[in-house]
Order: structure tokens, then sequence, then C-alpha cells
């Protein structure tokens, strides 16, 4: 399979940058996969999990938390709001932070703050069912 | 001519200055290595932020959103001026308000209305004296530790929300750019409209050009990506002007701590005269009087 240059990178640090073979991002109309020479494409991204396979059948994942994916000639880019190597993601703080953010939804006491949570609660969750812990 | 204990007093204070310009170098050194691999990690986002803004804005046709194309008028300016919460950094502070005030100069002679926002205290209180009535808001960056991006998007969002509120037309961004440790760049940035770089240094990418497919849309994506790249051009220029500041501050001290190493040394070096002097003449007296007898 060809290679193609990805790149992943958020405000504050620069994620990934190099050859690979096929990356899954989670676009706000669904998942997509890049393939080497896929048609220009931009999209924003939402909450999710972008898996990364690289030449040597390593597979990396990362979990990004909205953004922008741009797809052009040169390569792939994706902007990230905050991006978190799974691996460095601590499963019990995420519980926690999903038992947080349900006692938040209940204890909201306007609409906005409640809707707040329980963004934030989907969120956790999907970051969560990435994790299948 | 100070007595001897006046010479000793005032060499021990030098000494006691000394030892604080020693140690605010080194902790300015410190925070420098900290504040540039900060600004350096963000720069890769910036840029491709840029790119892909560069993109979208060559397919936009006509006009685009306000926040990309302007809203038509050019009357009220909102100067963002961004500076450090303290002082002792040498000209750090002063040469970008000398900017943002040569800027003001220029749009008040062309009969335009001026506004500015603080961010950092320094600014404020030289601005203040000259133009209190045009400083609309002061953000005072004091508890911020190490800056986040949240920080950033927090200005960035203020800035939009006035924006759209209609308070101003233009909106430039006034911050130092960091070049190495002595050279720091004022600079200023037009944020609103948005400045998009010309795509003309960027490689040329071959084989045919297909056209782009956006999702959801591309009005939809630009209304997101341009609020985002005005936070992410601020997050930029606080970071710039953190690893500045600190390096501003790490040469300005170098060189106190090295005046005051010359001070001592001469301050030593008339010391010694006059300790001597007072010996010799101390005993000329007693020689003279030994002969008189």
């Amino acid at each position: 399979m060809a290679a193609f240059h990805f790149e992943l990178v958020s405000p504050e640090k620069h994620l990934f940058s190099g050859e690979v073979e096929s990356v899954v991002a989670p676009g706000a109309d669904g998942q997509f996969t890049v393939l080497k020479d896929h048609a220009p494409v931009m999209t924003t991204l939402k909450a999710g999990v972008v898996t990364v396979a690289g030449g040597d059948g390593k597979v990396e994942k990362l979990f990004v938390r909205g953004g922008f994916a741009d797809v052009n000639a040169s390569g792939f880019t994706i902007l990230a709001e905050q991006a978190i190597p799974l691996s460095e993601i601590d499963l019990a703080k995420v519980d926690a932070d999903i038992r947080n953010a349900r006692e938040d939804i209940a204890d909201a006491k306007s609409d906005d703050a409640r809707l707040a949570a329980s963004d934030k609660l989907a969120q956790l969750q999907e970051l969560r069912a990435a994790i299948g812990g | 001519m100070p007595s001897l204990k006046d010479l000793r007093n005032r060499i021990s204070s030098v000494k006691a200055t000394q030892k604080i310009t020693k140690a605010m170098q080194m902790v300015a050194a410190a925070k420098l290595r900290r504040a540039q691999s900060a600004a350096e990690a963000a720069r890769p986002y910036a840029e491709r932020m840029e790119s892909v803004l560069a993109n979208l804005a060559s397919s936009v046709t006509a006009g685009g959103p306000p926040l990309l194309a302007g809203n038509g008028k050019d009357e009220t300016h909102l100067l963002v001026v961004a500076t450090a919460e303290r002082g002792l950094c040498g000209a750090f502070n002063s040469s970008i308000v000398r900017l943002a005030r040569e800027h003001i100069a220029r749009l008040q002679d062309q009969g335009k209305t001026v506004k500015i926002l603080c961010v950092g205290k320094k600014g404020f209180e030289q601005l203040r004296r000259q133009y209190e009535r045009h400083i609309i808001e002061v953000i005072e960056l004091r508890g911020v530790k190490q800056m986040g991006f949240d920080t950033a998007d927090e200005i960035g969002k203020k800035i939009i929300r006035m924006f759209e509120e209609g308070d101003f037309d233009v909106a430039t961004l006034f911050f130092s750019r960091f070049k190495s440790v002595i050279a720091q760049i004022p600079t200023a940035q037009q944020l609103i409209p948005a400045q998009i770089p010309s795509n003309e240094n960027a490689p040329p990418v071959e084989g045919p050009q297909a056209s782009y497919e956006y999702e959801p849309g591309q009005d939809e994506i630009l209304s997101t990506l341009l609020p985002r790249n005005i936070s992410v051009q601020v997050f930029r220029a606080l970071l710039e002007n953190a690893a500045s500041e600190q390096g501003a501050r790490m040469s300005a001290m170098d060189n106190a701590t090295r005046n005051a190493g010359d001070m001592i040394k001469k301050q030593t070096t008339i010391y010694n005269r006059s300790r001597q002097a007072m010996i010799t003449k101390e005993l000329i007296e007693i020689i003279s009087g030994a002969e008189a007898l």
C-alpha cells in the first residue's frame, strides 16, 4: 500500500507527523477513512478517535475533541482542538469525570448549564467507549 | 569627599543589588526555556491553520463572512495591545507601546475613532496617561501561570463578540515577536478582517487540482474556522510575548549585573585609594611630628 503524509497538531503541541498508510477520522457527518490520493476534502470533526495506521503495521490511536480535517494533494492535516494519545489517558480519571459530569447535570440550575454538562458527558462517554475498558 | 564608611556602605548595597539582578537573570533564563518551547510547539498549528485558511479563502468568491471580508467600513479601529504584567525587562513593554502609539497617532490623523483593549498591566499603565478615554478594557494576566489556549480563546471570543455588536470595524493586535534572546520585534497584526497570507510561496501542487469537497458546507466550515483562527492568533501572540518578555528580561538583567560589577570595581578602587591616602596622611603627621621634636 502506498504511503502519504499525515499531520496531527493541536494548539499546544505537534502530536504526529509522518508517512502513514491510512487514517480513520471522526468527521462531523460520520467516520471516514483517508488513503493515498484521496480527493481533496475539508471537514469539521467531532469528538472521537483518530486511528493512524503506519507503514510498518503499527497502529496508533489518538482521542481528539473536535477540530478540522484538511485533505489535499500534499497530504492530510488534522487541526485538533485538543488531542491526547489513548495510551496516555487514565481510565480511572475518565470514570471519575463521567461521574462528575452526571452530577453536574443533576445539579444544573439553568438550561444552559445543563446543556453544557450533558455535552461534556457525551464527549466523555465517547472517550470511554473508545478506550473500551 | 565621602568617608570610608560611606564608601563601604555604597559597595555593599551595589553588591546586594547585583545578587538580585543575577538571580532575576537566572530565573528569566529558566522561564525563557519553557516559554520558548511553548511558543515553538504552537507554531505548527498556527502555520497549518494559515495554510488551510488560505486554501479556503482562495476558493471563496464573493465577499465571504464579515470576519474574513470586514463589514465594509473603516471607521472605528480596535487596538489590542498585549504587553507583560511586570516591568524590569528592558525596553520590552515600551517598544510595543511605542508601536501602538505611532499607530494611534496615524489613525487619529486620518480622523478615525480609536479604541484600545489592553492585555497585560504594563501596557495599560503606559497608555493610560495619554489615551485614558480610549481604553475600553484591561485584561490582566496576573493569575495566569502557564499560558493555556483557554486564556487566549476567552480574549478571542471577547473580540469577536464586540465585532458582532458593531463596536469596531478593524482590529489590530500588537505584540512582540520572539526572534532571539537579544532581538524581539514589536509587531502589528491585523485580526479582523482576517489577513490571509498569499499562497504564492506555498509549494506548487503537482497534478491536476481537483476541486475541494466540503463537509458539511463551505460556509459552515468558514464560520467555525474564522473565530478559531482569531483565538489561535491571540494565543500565538501571547506565547511569543511571554518568550520575548523573558528574553528581554534576561538580557536586561545581564546588563544590570555587568553594570553592577563595573560599579563595584570602580568604588573599590576609590575606597582603596582613599584608605591609602588616609594612611599616608597619618604617617606624614607622625613623621613631621617626630622631626619637630
